[in-house]
């Protein structure tokens, strides 16, 4: 969104078919062919076999449909059986369309941690598990792609909480791994709670919350500033919380890898209007 | 019906939901109610590496084989199990190199099959094998009579009910006649004319070169297809027994309740038993409080008016009333968040009369104590 508002041409790519994308971009089902839901801002849901079928018809000008149809039968099968098949075409795809110059930036919402390094892995173990075939041919082009840290980079997005962090961490690791390719070009971390207090002001909120203090202010504004008061408690103890696991993510990555911070949003909707102000915050920390 | 007594009547429970909701630790959560409060022999057998869960139990690395927690550690969380407690991890690879030793015909089919690149690609990066064999680990868990419980999370998946279909798809792989169509060449030169348009694209785009190392992978693995095929049917039927039971973990924002409701639909559909849903991760009901939202207003209006009423003298009057309209401001800006999740709640149609609501820990479960304040949780 960011990036279509700056005049770019932009495509945006669902990769695990859940539609949560299209919900978010409030744009309806997508298809596996990309549809602009705003100026310059096209989506897509990844579909390997129509990624298939795109791929004989483009790159082997396979002539005859009657000939996709049992290798479209087939598919599953040989998609289960030859692990990387799968992943190949999804990455095949995506780097097919900077390749082609259709969009300015392709931007992938890639499938969980442990998926992803298989995903940009997939076209140099073809490389190692094919000696010939087309689809060998047609890995290297995207070897050096994926390698060319000026084309390709990936985000890692986390949050400021223990499991995360640690893959985070773990993924930013295997990244650095020299048969990926693709390197890590940011850390984005999400939900970052904001700091209640100034120097000093905690302070005085731990003495507002003193019995005495608490009474009197009880008894000023209603009984119910007691609960106001253990709201900001609890928050003041998730943020302390949070930043111990901030700090832990900081200490474990390079000091020269950008850090980019996005604030828990207090905001009611999931739609366009929350994406709205994530891109935002983005724009302001970038 | 309650959590503990689900727990008392099955004898597998299979803990699931998308990501980052605390299935793993409401896995182990569940174990340690069950080693406290029930007796038994009780396994938590985890997918998920997290060092610091196996830290908690105080047990080093997991690995396949599953260790003890020792008494010591359940002395100091100040609690006397009745039973005992032990956790494993699942180990993807060793697991199938195990399946692999138990159903090859001779010594030197099952050293051809571990030394098969094919298979070794297979089985570490193949994601549907993880979810096959931590079903099959399942089984053969609770095949071997060891234990009272087993309590399974499972592995992360891109799809939530993949896992599930996993052992009658392992089935069905093997059984194919599409493996049989590629592994004919290979046995036999001789290819009909209906198929051989097959071949020609398969060999265009993939080269002859990898066909024949996929046939001969299979080939290879066909002489334990049998044991295969009966044995995926096997942790098919363990799943669907009425001594299994599944219980959905989600948190109450947008996706993972959606995620949730996904998946009770799936197990109905496959009748499978749901036992309970747990809600995890909730923030506490005082946010929703009304009476306490027209304080916070109040405050974050007028903080300095506020704090004169009731005349606190704790530094520059400044300062306080700003430290009260940013607790007024925290209070709503929370308050949002907590409508949010009560309106996901209200829409979570679960399906099951076992609902377990966990507060939000506002600290990391660092030992078994945190984990037996979690099972507390899930017993009300």
């Amino acid at each position: 969104m960011l990036a279509a508002g700056q005049g770019r041409r932009t495509l945006v790519c669902e990769t695990d078919g859940s539609g949560h994308l299209g919900q978010l971009l409030e744009a309806g089902p997508l298809a596996f062919k990309g549809r602009e839901v705003q100026p310059l801002l096209s989506a897509m849901t990844m579909n390997t076999e129509e990624s298939l079928k795109e791929y004989l018809a483009l790159q082997l000008k396979v002539p005859l449909l009657s000939r996709i149809g049992p290798l479209a039968r087939a598919f599953d099968f040989i998609a289960n059986a030859a692990p990387g098949v799968k992943e190949i075409l999804t990455v095949g795809k995506l780097g097919w369309e900077v390749k082609e110059d259709h969009y300015d930036l392709v931007v992938v919402d890639a499938p969980a941690t442990g998926h992803v390094v298989g995903q940009l892995r997939a076209p140099q173990a073809i490389n190692e598990l094919l000696s010939v075939g087309l689809v060998r041919e047609q890995t290297g082009w995207l070897v050096d792609l994926l390698g060319d840290a000026a084309v390709t980079g990936v985000v890692v997005v986390t949050a400021p909480e223990e499991m995360p962090v640690v893959e985070a961490l773990d993924l930013v690791g295997q990244l650095a791994a020299d048969d990926v390719g693709a390197g890590t070009a940011a850390v984005v971390v999400n939900r970052v709670l904001p700091e209640l207090f100034g120097r000093g002001e905690e302070v005085v909120f731990d003495r507002l919350c003193e019995p005495g203090n608490r009474g009197a202010l009880q008894a000023a504004a209603g009984d119910a500033a007691g609960t106001v008061l253990d709201a900001a408690r609890l928050a003041v103890t998730l943020r302390r919380n949070r930043a111990e696991h901030l700090s832990a993510l900081r200490a474990g990555l390079d000091p020269s890898l950008p850090m980019l911070y996005v604030p828990e949003l207090f905001a009611r909707t999931h739609g366009v209007r929350a994406l709205r102000q994530v891109a935002d915050h983005l724009a302001e920390e970038l | 019906m309650n959590l503990e007594q689900l727990l008392a009547a099955k004898e597998i429970v299979v803990t699931c939901g998308s990501g980052g909701v605390g299935k793993t630790t409401t896995a182990a959560a569940l174990g340690t109610l069950a080693a406290t409060q029930l007796g038994g022999k009780v396994l938590v057998l985890t997918v998920d590496p997290a060092r610091r869960l196996a830290d908690a139990m105080g047990i080093g690395p997991l690995g396949n084989v599953a260790v003890q927690v020792r008494p010591e550690v359940f002395a100091a969380a100040g609690v006397e199990p009745r039973g005992e407690l032990w956790a494993a991890m699942l180990d993807t690879k060793q697991s199938w190199d195990d399946l692999v030793e138990r159903h090859a015909p001779d010594a030197a089919t099952r050293d051809a099959i571990l030394a098969n690149p094919l298979y070794r690609n297979i089985t570490s990066k193949f994601v549907q094998s993880h979810d096959y064999i931590a079903m099959e680990r399942l089984y053969e868990l609770h095949a071997s009579g060891d234990y009272d419980l087993i309590v399974v999370d499972t592995p992360p998946s891109r799809n939530a009910i993949d896992f599930l279909e996993a052992p009658a798809r392992m089935a069905e792989f093997f059984s194919s006649r599409f493996l049989r169509l590629l592994i004919a060449p290979a046995r036999n030169r001789f290819v009909n004319v209906a198929s051989r348009p097959f071949y020609t694209v398969a060999d265009r785009i993939l080269g002859s070169q990898f066909l024949e190392d996929i046939a001969e992978f299979f080939i290879l693995f066909q002489s334990m297809y049998a044991g295969f095929v009966e044995r995926a049917h096997a942790v098919e039927r363990v799943l669907a027994d009425r001594r299994t039971t599944f219980v959905v973990v989600t948190t109450l924002e947008a996706s993972p309740v959606r995620e949730a409701e996904f998946f009770v639909e799936a197990l109905a559909a496959k009748h499978l038993h749901l036992g309970a849903v747990v809600l995890n991760k909730v923030l506490p009901g005082y946010l929703l409080d009304e009476d306490a939202a027209t304080v916070a207003g109040r405050l974050r209006a007028d903080g300095p008016a506020v704090a004169a009423a009731a005349g606190v003298q704790l530094g520059p009057a400044a300062e306080v009333g700003r430290v009260l309209a940013e607790v007024g401001d925290s209070f709503l800006n929370f308050q949002v968040v907590a409508k949010r999740e009560a309106e996901q709640r209200a829409e979570l149609s679960v399906g099951t009369e076992v609902v377990a609501t966990v507060p939000y820990q506002d600290h990391d479960i660092v030992d078994l104590a945190g984990l037996v304040q979690l099972a507390d949780h899930l017993r009300r």
